[in-house]
């Protein structure tokens, strides 16, 4: 039995600056049989260990089916983040995982997807869009919705800009302040709405970013006519084990280790936006 | 059907000689620094005999007396719980070679056979509570598993419930149901004994029993009566969850996080409570660490603490969060309630904030 509280080793073997405070880690277990057993699911997360400082839970952002390299956005946030930032190409960290329920990918198929992220591009929303991408034929339209505070802290701009060209998906984005040669909506992120031309039977919404953000598009989208059933977000909270045991991240009768991260609205609806859950 | 039989009070020690020869260690409530706690036990002369305690809110007291009884107490603060659920201990280390490779070493959890006598109903109860937690969920904890496996209980029904037991409210006690291997009723004379599980069976089949008397019978059926009788503190029945949960604005939120000093102190001495950190030790020679766990709080503010921000930054809403963890969202994660009446997060309060009386308040009037 894999004890879940011990991490396995795990060599960097590519490390992207992404923006001055953001860069991602791509990784493969040194452990061939490790490799082989690790799968995971988009939305879900392993512990990052670095080692002699401690362990932080990061979202997985790269394609399940990639067998090669699983990777790891990771910002600037506290002292185990920090300390990441320096780990270069060809050394070691610690990973466990894959913990935690990710995105209803299954029962999102035949819908029109609507992505809503806030904040410094959300990496957890970016598997599942570069998931329905590459599997285009088994979803409906695709709408990503992005607001960001400053258009400089705009991530990955290439990146919208090759989906804004996709096929049925529509990309919008707003930044409550625009710098020169900004191409998007300048506004608060909430007006982005009006432009949505959605059909609320068709439609499953995936969520990540502030909280306040999230409980913003909720009421709009509620008020549009989705289902609470088909509005989905992936919440964050203090994690140290993982498993559902250590107590932290515990959210009113949940675990968002375990349970989540990711939660329909109406699972949490009784305390989403209740401050101190 | 479950035999029960009569140890004479001078028999007493074949039960610790038993056990000792089983391959237990033997720990059993003695007084130490004045309060009970469970020790190392090598004579049952070391037993509480003859002591009382009195508890309120912020007070536990011992008062010694003539009686010849052994249990005639309630709970100190102490429970099971930092037997199977360690205050501290190593989950893994690791070592980091001069190329940077590491290798993670999974500790090892120290493990004794280790018998306690004078298990009280509350602290069984809280023993399944925590089963719960660690073993029946989707993940088991391996360490606690280990001890859990090798510890024998001896309970001892309770007869001398303090003034901040509540056990007969939650349903958890005075007198213990199932759950232990052997169950003793002290009574004057001596001690009705009973086996619970196969390893109980064995040990009971060792002690020098006799046949109970009938009167040996009723007078513990007395005993037990008047123990839930004379407990005084309820939690209130009917909807006790949901009134909770319909009631996070209620202006006694703010009064109690008015007196709450927000020290833990209730979460160290719950033995339900189980919120633990990782914490990580780098080693002074330079090239090993280790990785431990420690009990946290969640009365502390690194608990909710995520990247630059607190989720729960003031005592009201910590206070909120325990209280309707323990009584209402701990029946939504596990099946029942995270409270098992002992008290002791009342009589270890330094600010005598009573549970019951909190409650109550919030949702509901049954204290009377």
């Amino acid at each position: 039995m894999i004890n879940p509280y011990t991490p396995f080793e795990a060599e960097v073997v590519e490390r992207i600056q992404e923006s001055s405070t953001i860069f991602t880690l791509r990784l493969r277990f040194t452990d061939a049989e490790q490799h082989e057993r690790y799968s995971f699911q988009p939305g879900q997360f392993n512990m990052v260990y670095l080692y002699g400082v401690g362990e932080v839970a990061i979202s997985i952002v790269s394609d399940p089916e990639d067998e090669q390299l699983y990777d790891h956005t990771i910002r600037i946030v506290g002292r185990v983040t920090r300390g990441l930032a320096q780990v270069k190409q060809g050394q070691r960290v610690g990973i466990r995982g894959p913990f935690g329920r990710g995105w209803p990918l299954l029962k999102a198929e035949g819908h029109d997807v609507l992505i809503v992220t806030g904040g410094l591009g959300c990496a957890p929303v970016v598997s599942v869009i570069n998931y329905i991408i590459s599997r285009r034929e088994r979803f409906g339209r695709l709408t990503i919705m992005q607001g960001v505070k400053h258009s400089d802290d705009l991530l990955w701009r290439e990146r919208y800009k090759l989906w804004s060209q996709m096929p049925d998906t529509h990309v919008i984005i707003a930044a409550d302040q625009g710098g020169q040669q900004w191409p998007w909506r300048i506004g608060p992120v909430i007006g982005m709405f009006d432009e949505l031309n959605l059909q609320p039977d068709k439609t499953i919404a995936m969520m990540c970013g502030p909280e306040g953000m999230m409980h913003a598009a909720i009421k709009r989208l509620l008020e549009m006519d989705v289902a609470e059933e088909m509005l989905f977000m992936s919440m964050e909270r203090n994690m140290q084990c993982a498993v559902g045991h250590c107590g932290h991240c515990q959210y009113g009768g949940h675990f968002v280790c375990k349970d989540g991260p990711v939660f329909s609205f109406n699972e949490i609806k009784a305390i989403f936006g209740k401050s101190g859950f | 059907m479950e035999q029960t039989q009569f140890l004479q009070r001078q028999d007493l020690q074949s039960l610790v000689d038993v056990l000792k020869a089983s391959g237990y260690r033997c720990l059993a409530p003695q007084v130490r620094d004045g309060a009970i706690v469970y020790d190392v036990l090598a004579d049952v002369s070391h037993l509480p005999v003859g002591v009382h305690d009195q508890q309120l809110p912020g007070k536990y007291h011992l008062i010694g007396s003539d009686d010849k009884r052994s249990f005639a107490w309630a709970n100190g603060a102490q429970a099971l719980k930092p037997l199977l659920f360690s205050a501290r201990e190593l989950l893994w280390s690791a070592e980091r070679d001069a190329e940077g490779k590491i290798n993670f070493v999974q500790a090892e959890p120290a493990v004794q056979k280790t018998a306690v006598i004078g298990v009280r109903s509350c602290d069984l109860a809280a023993l399944r509570v925590q089963d719960q937690v660690f073993l029946e969920q989707q993940y088991q904890d391996e360490n606690y598993q280990a001890r859990r496996e090798a510890l024998f209980t001896v309970a001892v029904n309770c007869s001398h419930p303090a003034e901040t037991c509540f056990c007969a409210s939650t349903g958890d006690g005075p007198t213990a149901r199932s759950g232990y291997d052997l169950l003793l009723t002290e009574l004057d004379d001596g001690f009705l004994v009973a086996a619970g599980s196969a390893a109980g069976e064995q040990v009971f089949a060792q002690l020098p029993l006799e046949l109970a008397s009938d009167q040996q019978h009723f007078v513990a059926g007395e005993q037990a009566l008047h123990a839930e009788q004379v407990q005084t503190r309820k939690l209130p029945q009917a909807g006790l969850a949901d009134k909770l949960l319909a009631n996070l604005d209620h202006p006694r939120w703010q009064a109690v996080a008015e007196r709450c000093l927000s020290c833990g102190n209730c979460t160290m001495v719950c033995p339900t409570c189980f919120c633990h950190k990782e914490i990580e030790q780098p080693q002074l020679d330079g090239h090993s660490t280790e990785h431990l766990r420690e009990w946290d709080s969640c009365f502390t503010q690194g608990h909710s603490y995520i990247h630059g921000t607190v989720i729960r930054e003031d005592t009201e809403k910590r206070y909120r969060q325990w209280l309707t963890h323990k009584l209402a969202t701990w029946v939504e994660q596990f099946g029942s309630s995270g409270c098992v009446g002992c008290g002791r997060c009342i009589s270890w309060c330094p600010a005598a904030i009573d549970l019951t009386e909190e409650a109550n308040a919030i949702a509901g009037n049954s204290n009377d």
